[in-house]
């Protein structure tokens, strides 16, 4: 590992010889990207907070004081407590069987584990109504035996599922891919059996893997709007998340309100990144060819 | 006297068994990767897997593993079938070629994890795996290693954690893919003559897989060479040497030049002159002739059995090496004493000491 390393340093000092671009240029470019990622990330981030405080701390508590808003925020924390910990489960084996066996349509699944990424959320919330709506294929049959999918918190849980699907695959594939089969391969000639060595070997080599893509995963849960904001219905106190409660605040002139439970939001994203940031630094090598996302 | 040393009570606990390959056939996506093998390791024996790339040999020795499953035939253990027993089971110590070793584990615990993970009634107490941890260590030369990391080790020390961890479970077999591909020279040279000394004193049945003819013919009692996923010949390296069983083996073992020869009243002949080469009993017809460069020797232009000029000299240890060019483009290479008095550019005739025949078709 280490020889590795130092043979990689070789090429990137010599790299800073190659560039041949004018120092002026240089800060030029700089300057455009620093001003870039003020205007469109930063001041939004800032605003966010000062509008949260504009009639101060106290305005901002009352905020967090109104029934529906807290029953907003244990929606959305019941949503991702759901929907994570099932995406967890099926993207370890999404890429488990894709980084480790060989079988037909394998390019056919690695296609459909990114579809959510293609698809419009509000498409992936019709698609929901559609099928578990009042009017759609199954819901008829949901009426008759009592069953409230859409509208409700499973119709809300599934389109989130279907939303944040890709993060935790699309984290690992390449990682397993990268680690091959030889680890797992010695576990099982050592008399480990199939499940032991998940546990033992592979679970170990993808930890902070698995953690990094968890942390996207539930950042996405927890924000998700258009899927959602289809399904939900909108009924306050039942059926309205952070995002859909924000929205609604907005709209009724509550601007303080709104901004104070949007930045809970971005508390939450300041966190992710912060915790994101540090396990690239921290355990880089192990996050291998997946980090680009 | 010697103290009794941990391997020597490795070695009784159990009798060395012999591994059966019985017409075992693979296909992978249309083309076979092993045809029809069969093959016997005898017990207590170091066997060498020899062939190129894509021979099968890595197949076969995964197939005898179970970490691949043989689309015909079978494998035995010591007389008892293991063809359907899985990976687990079938108690073989397996070395790959990139150690494999678990990156997050110890040394210590890279070496115990085999007898960690057996069930409650079978399982060493803790003291009693730490005992057989610091033998094994010991054996492998990496005492006071227990703690390191893999990462922290070189290519070598990995891949004798790696051959420690295989043995810790007491494996009936010892199986090893390409155990030193990944080292370098040095390297190499040094584990080999240390694999033949760990093999003396386990006294376990093993199989190696290389495509070094060097490695093979160096360490093991027998080789067996493998070609497009067909058993060419298995012997003693003396025997694959001295009597290839084809020509493909002639070639692979070392440089051999072909000549187009005939056979004919009991006698070969090379360019209508009768060479000094036993003639196969009974057989006639179109032949090939192959000969190693101490099967040549350098005569005056228009002696000899062909006629060639000398394209190059070069010294090989203690002799010299000369390349010839024959008039059909085809080069050739001829073993000459360190002081010679060719030169480059200088036509010369062949002359045949010795050589193998194979009848053509």
């Amino acid at each position: 590992m280490s020889d590795l390393s130092a043979a990689l340093a070789l090429p990137v000092s010599s790299q800073q010889s190659v560039v041949t671009e004018k120092k002026p240029i240089r800060w030029l470019a700089i300057s455009i990207a620093l001003v870039f990622l003020l205007l469109f990330l930063v001041l939004p981030l800032v605003v966010v907070f000062v509008e949260a405080f504009r009639r101060g701390l106290e305005g901002f508590l009352a905020a967090f004081q109104e029934a529906d808003a807290l029953a907003a925020i244990r929606l959305t924390m019941t949503v991702a407590a759901i929907a994570v910990p099932l995406n967890v489960v099926f993207g370890l084996m999404a890429s488990w069987a894709i980084a480790k066996f060989e079988f037909k349509g394998k390019s056919l699944l690695i296609t459909l584990i990114d579809l959510p990424f293609s698809v419009s959320p509000v498409v992936s919330g019709l698609i929901y109504l559609l099928l578990f709506g009042a009017q759609g294929l199954f819901g008829p049959w949901l009426m008759a035996h009592g069953i409230k999918i859409a509208f409700a918190l499973p119709g809300i849980v599934l389109a989130t599922i279907f939303v944040t699907f890709p993060f935790v695959a699309r984290q690992l594939i390449p990682l397993m891919q990268e680690q091959g089969t030889a680890e797992e391969e010695a576990a099982l000639t050592l008399g480990a059996s199939g499940w032991r060595t998940f546990l033992k070997v592979t679970l170990p080599n993808i930890k902070w893997g698995l953690l990094y893509g968890v942390l996207l995963c539930n950042a996405r849960a927890m924000g998700e709007f258009g899927a959602v904001s289809v399904v939900s219905g909108h009924i306050r106190g039942l059926t309205n998340t952070i995002p859909l409660h924000v929205e609604i605040l907005y709209n009724e002139y509550n601007f303080v309100a709104a901004f104070a439970v949007s930045s809970l939001l971005a508390g939450l994203a300041l966190v992710t990144l912060a915790l994101k940031s540090f396990l690239e630094w921290r355990h880089g090598a192990d996050l291998a060819s997946g980090t680009h996302r | 006297m010697e103290p009794i040393s941990p391997v020597a009570r490795i070695a009784e606990q159990g009798q060395a068994v012999d591994i059966r390959v019985a017409d075992v056939t693979k296909v992978f996506a249309g083309s076979a990767a092993l045809h029809d093998v069969n093959l016997t390791v005898r017990p207590g024996e170091l066997l060498a897997l020899l062939g190129p790339s894509g021979s099968g040999k890595t197949t076969l020795l995964r197939v005898i593993a179970g970490l691949a499953q043989a689309d015909r035939g079978q494998v035995f253990f010591g007389g008892s079938d293991a063809t359907r027993l899985p990976v687990q089971k079938r108690q073989v110590g397996f070395v790959f070629q990139h150690y494999a070793l678990f990156k997050h584990m110890s040394v210590a615990d890279n070496v115990a994890y085999g007898l960690k993970v057996r069930e409650r009634a079978n399982r060493p107490s803790k003291s009693e795996i730490q005992r057989r941890v610091s033998e094994l260590l010991d054996l492998v030369q990496l005492s006071g290693f227990d703690n390191r990391f893999p990462a922290q080790l070189s290519g070598g020390q990995r891949q004798r954690v790696a051959l420690a961890r295989a043995l810790a479970v007491e494996p009936r077999v010892l199986l090893l893919d390409e155990p030193f591909g990944a080292l370098d020279a040095k390297v190499r040279k040094d584990l080999r003559a240390w694999l033949r000394d760990i093999h003396e004193r386990t006294g376990k049945t093993t199989v190696f897989v290389t495509h070094d003819q060097d490695e093979a013919l160096e360490l093991a009692d027998r080789v067996a060479v493998l070609n497009q996923g067909r058993l060419e010949q298995v012997g003693s390296p003396d025997d694959v040497q001295d009597h290839p069983a084809t020509p493909f083996v002639m070639t692979f073992l070392g440089q051999a030049a072909r000549f187009n020869a005939e056979i004919r009243d009991g006698r070969v002949l090379v360019n209508g002159k009768p060479a000094p080469v036993a003639a196969p009993k009974s057989t006639i017809g179109q032949a090939s002739l192959y000969c190693r460069p101490w099967h040549l020797k350098p005569v005056p232009a228009g002696h000899g059995y062909h006629q060639g000029i000398v394209s190059g000299i070069r010294r090989l240890g203690s002799m010299r090496r000369i390349e010839v060019s024959q008039a059909d483009g085809k080069k050739l290479e001829v073993e000459v004493a360190l002081v010679t008095n060719l030169s480059v550019g200088e036509e010369i005739g062949l002359d045949i000491l010795d050589g193998v025949i194979f009848r053509d078709g």
